[in-house]
């Protein structure tokens, strides 16, 4: 298995293994190792959910979690949070677990990539008109891109492009550049510094994950937005 | 002066400059939001929660450029396409 070099701005060019055409690099991996933790986790936790008054602390911590997206979505977009809870919830819980495991040895994160967190960001260009479609109907949702004038629509079409590519490299620069300065530093001071350093970069990571989710979660309801004298009835069917 | 120290001797220079002058801009607007929500949450230390999210969204948004500046530093310093070009027309 091939460690990362400084040269290599990215963990798409480190080769963990080859086989004719078929070529696994860093990203997959960890990539894959991510989803595996997340998903046998969550297996192993939910599989005994217990209603009394003593509950396991795993499932304690889960329901923190939970309950915590739960509130930060409701209280962001104004609407029952059910909804959006499965895609806001995958992107924090993912991007955050990429970001926490950089403190095992040899880890790269799979955020630390162009490809990940262009996909990432990708799932979210495709979702805001999903949700808006959903929830006001085709002709309601384009009309919000006519909405002060016609002549805003160029601009518009651009905002929505360009903070999906915000949305991407604000992950990735943060994520890549916390890994490059804990790779440089322990070239000039190696000792203490790239360790105080990493903790930040941890931080950094905790943080990012919260702005992608929520930055998420302001577009979807930017795009989901009901006029409430019009209609107040449709909020509370939903 | 051959192309190839011309070209890296203008790539390092440029990373240094990218990333001197696009962390001037950013430091300003987010030391000048920090300020402002600090203010405001001594104000109205009841809205925290709400003035802590919203900020934290802001300077996300105003890191942002700072982190473009850094990310072409890095793909000059780093993954340079004009300096592979010219190392493999040299080989």
């Amino acid at each position: 298995m091939n460690f990362m070099d400084i040269k290599q701005i990215s963990p798409d060019q480190v080769i963990f293994f080859q086989y004719h055409f078929i070529t696994l690099n860093l990203t997959i991996v960890f990539t894959w190792v991510v989803m595996a933790l997340l998903v046998i986790g969550s297996w192993l936790v939910t599989r005994r959910l217990s209603t009394e008054q003593k509950i396991s602390s795993w499932q304690n911590i889960l329901e923190i979690l939970v309950t915590g997206i739960q509130d930060q979505i409701s209280e962001i977009s104004r609407q029952k949070a059910k909804r959006y809870m499965p895609f806001i919830g995958t992107l924090f819980v993912f991007i955050a677990a990429c970001n926490l495991l950089t403190v095992v040895p040899g880890y790269e994160s799979p955020t630390a990539s162009l490809s990940t967190t262009a996909a990432l960001a990708i799932c979210v260009f495709i979702s805001v008109p999903l949700f808006g479609i959903a929830r006001k109907g085709l002709g309601n949702y384009l009309k919000q891109y006519i909405q002060p004038t016609v002549f805003m629509l160029p601009f518009n079409i651009m905002g929505e492009l360009s903070r999906t590519l915000a949305l991407a490299v604000r992950l990735f620069g943060n994520i890549m550049s916390g890994s490059k300065i804990v790779a440089i530093l322990l070239a000039i001071i190696p000792f203490v510094f790239p360790v105080i350093l990493q903790l930040l970069g941890l931080l950094t990571g905790l943080i990012q994950a919260y702005i992608f989710a929520v930055l998420a979660m302001v577009y979807i309801a930017s795009a989901t937005q009901i006029q409430e004298q019009s209609d107040p009835q449709k909020d509370d069917n939903q | 002066m051959s192309s190839i120290s011309f070209i890296g001797m203008a790539s390092v220079i440029t990373a240094g400059l990218t990333i001197a002058v696009g962390a001037i801009g950013p430091a300003i607007g987010e030391g000048r939001a920090v300020a402002s929500a600090l203010s405001s949450i001594a104000q109205q230390p009841d809205e925290k929660n709400t003035i802590t999210r919203t900020l934290f969204v802001g300077l996300a948004m105003i890191e942002s450029t700072a982190i473009y500046c850094f990310v072409v530093s890095m793909i000059l310093l780093f993954a340079n396409p004009f300096w592979d070009y010219v190392i493999s027309a040299a080989n």
